[in-house]
């Protein structure tokens, strides 16, 4: 066998491991997923009346404000998901079978990169299962093509890749699964200082450079716009930047740390 | 692979010696773990490194075995013919690890676990099934396969851990620490696993804090005291570096002690047991006249034991600052 069929040989082997820790204890998962569902029904059935009267120039109805922010919520899906990923990485690591995994001849990053691609399926089922409760409450795309959506679709994934990447990072520098919570807060705490919620507009003009070049408002906004129909602009091109530099950032941070002794 | 004319004596060594350590050495920060061990273990053989907690066994077993890096000014390091700085990739075929904390995976079950081997091994499923399937059995895992690893007794997970470390068939294996932790039934049933991988031609490099099981399982034995190895040899030879034998006269009466021990000045004493020790080799000879020697001075203990020298007494003359068997002055305080 050639060295990349080894190498993907092995990554098989090690995804297969992390979905069956995944089948078998659901409710790491689960509580996750409790995280962007709540915060959707908060903000649109309690919240509501006085967000949407906020957005659009005023006047919205709440279907206008669902439609506004089920896609910033799918975003912070992926990102409370990947608190997960950075958690069971960290749990992983302290386990004597990691250290067999790394006297064993494997292919090395294989460990890695099984987490990475289970957490991105991981994050593709939550964001359609968020999806899923978001159309049930009332959201449509605005004649949306087959291409966008695809579009919207592979963003998504991109996207949970390059959060997945830094949150492994963020797993391997964390001494217990505590540590690697509180490490990858701002997963969560992001989409909060976006425009998710709220317009960038809407908030103070100290703030708003902050929040318009952060990770998560290009992301929402190219979201938006393949979705609702709403302008892209410059933000497409900054939300496939973003997620392409975390990937090889994350990556390179992640297989260094990994490279290193063990604890 | 060319095999050059330079490389060749290096081939014929690397068929002979299964690990070489020249120099090795680690240190975290200013602690010296390791300060310039030499290992030679030739393949077939049953190497043991012996020592207290701390001594740097374990760091030792994790170097070998590629987990961590040595430190820079270590000598050569050679596993399985292969060099351990330029091709650790090669040395991990060759070698099978098992650790001292069970590196299994507890989330899933034995069965999986074995699998997991299999696959990292390239096995095809069928394979794979016949080895994980043949392994349980021999290791009385077959029962409890389906349940996951993580409800496993302590020498039930040794077992498995083993198990898994035996699916690749390597002809090196490292065992940290195999029956710390285990009740003596267990004990006895990883000795009996260790004399059959041996009896398979099987290399074993063994760290134990048992002298017993060194003394049972080992051709050779290093004593690895602070970082340096303190003795090397057969459990015979390093028998023979330490006169540790002794006559243990013990006494129930304070009193009896007491002056015994003002009258006997040659004998160790032990406050704490009220027990004196007289080095002595146990022969007939010796014994006859310690005891000429103990009527003529009075003394009458409860209870007289002859002690031929085990590797307790290698081990502690070899740890220890002190030697209490050669100790004729007596201690204020026995603590």
């Amino acid at each position: 066998m050639s060295s990349l069929a080894l190498a993907a040989r092995d990554t098989t082997t090690m995804l297969r491991r992390n979905l069956l820790h995944a089948r078998r204890y659901p409710s790491l998962t689960l509580n996750l997923l409790l995280t962007p569902v709540m915060l959707l029904l908060l903000f649109v059935y309690i919240f509501g009346d006085v967000m949407s009267a906020g957005i659009g120039g005023g006047g919205a109805d709440r279907s206008a404000y669902i439609a506004y922010i089920v896609p910033g919520l799918l975003l912070l899906t992926i990102g409370s998901t990947v608190v997960g990923t950075a958690v069971s990485v960290s749990n992983d690591m302290t386990e004597g079978i990691i250290a067999r995994f790394r006297t064993m001849a494997i292919h090395r990053s294989s460990v890695l990169v099984g987490h990475v691609v289970g957490s991105v399926l991981q994050s593709v089922l939550s964001v359609i299962v968020v999806g899923a409760v978001g159309v049930a409450i009332g959201f449509r795309s605005t004649d949306a093509t087959a291409l966008e959506w695809l579009a919207a679709f592979g963003l998504l994934v991109l996207f949970s890749a390059a959060l997945t990447w830094v949150a492994v990072g963020m797993g391997l520098i964390s001494p217990n699964a505590e540590a690697a919570s509180n490490n990858a807060l701002p997963m969560v705490l992001l989409p909060m200082l976006s425009s998710a919620f709220i317009p960038v507009e809407t908030m103070p003009g100290w703030f708003r450079p902050i929040a318009e070049y952060q990770p998560f408002t290009p992301a929402i906004e190219t979201l938006r716009g393949l979705l609702l129909g709403t302008e892209i602009g410059h933000n497409g091109w900054l939300a496939v930047g973003w997620s392409l530099g975390l990937v090889v950032l994350g990556y390179f941070w992640a297989t260094a740390k990994f490279a290193q002794d063990p604890r | 692979m060319t095999v050059t004319r330079a490389s060749a004596p290096r081939a014929v060594q690397a068929a002979t010696q299964a690990i070489s350590a020249t120099g090795l050495r680690k240190s975290y920060g200013d602690k010296t773990v390791l300060d310039g061990i030499d290992l030679t273990v030739p393949a077939g053989t049953v190497f043991a490194l012996l020592g207290p907690n701390g001594a740097g066994k374990t760091t030792a077993v994790k170097i070998l075995s590629t987990l961590i890096t040595p430190g820079a000014d270590s000598g050569e390091i050679r596993v399985g013919g292969h060099d351990l700085a330029t091709d650790p990739q090669a040395i991990r075929a060759a070698i099978g690890v098992t650790g001292q904390f069970s590196a299994v995976d507890g989330l899933i079950t034995g069965e999986e676990n074995m699998l997991l081997m299999a696959d990292l091994h390239h096995l095809s499923k069928r394979e794979g099934r016949r080895v994980a399937a043949e392994l349980l059995e021999r290791f009385d895992l077959a029962e409890a396969a389906k349940k996951p690893a993580s409800t496993y007794s302590g020498g039930m997970k040794r077992r498995l851990d083993i198990a898994m470390t035996l699916v690749g068939g390597p002809r090196i294996i490292f065992l940290d620490e195999p029956t710390t932790g285990l009740d003596p039934r267990s004990r006895h049933t990883m000795w009996g696993i260790i004399r059959e991988l041996v009896a398979d031609g099987v290399t074993v490099f063994l760290t134990t804090q048992y002298l017993e099981e060194a003394d049972e399982l080992a051709d050779r034995i290093a004593v690895l005291n602070n970082g340096k190895i303190a003795a090397e040899g057969s459990a015979e030879e390093l028998k023979r570096i330490v006169p540790g034998g002794h006559v243990k006269l013990r006494f129930t009466d304070p009193d009896a002690y007491r002056s015994a021990a003002s009258a006997l000045r040659e004998a160790a004493p032990d406050e704490e047991a009220l027990a004196l020790q007289i080095p002595s080799d146990g022969s007939q000879r010796e014994l006859r006249s310690i005891l000429d020697w103990l009527d003529s001075a009075g003394v009458e203990a409860d209870e007289l034991t002859v002690h031929t020298p085990d590797l307790d007494d290698v081990f502690f003359a070899l740890t220890a600052s002190t030697v209490p068997a050669q100790n004729d002055q007596p201690k204020e305080n026995a603590r």
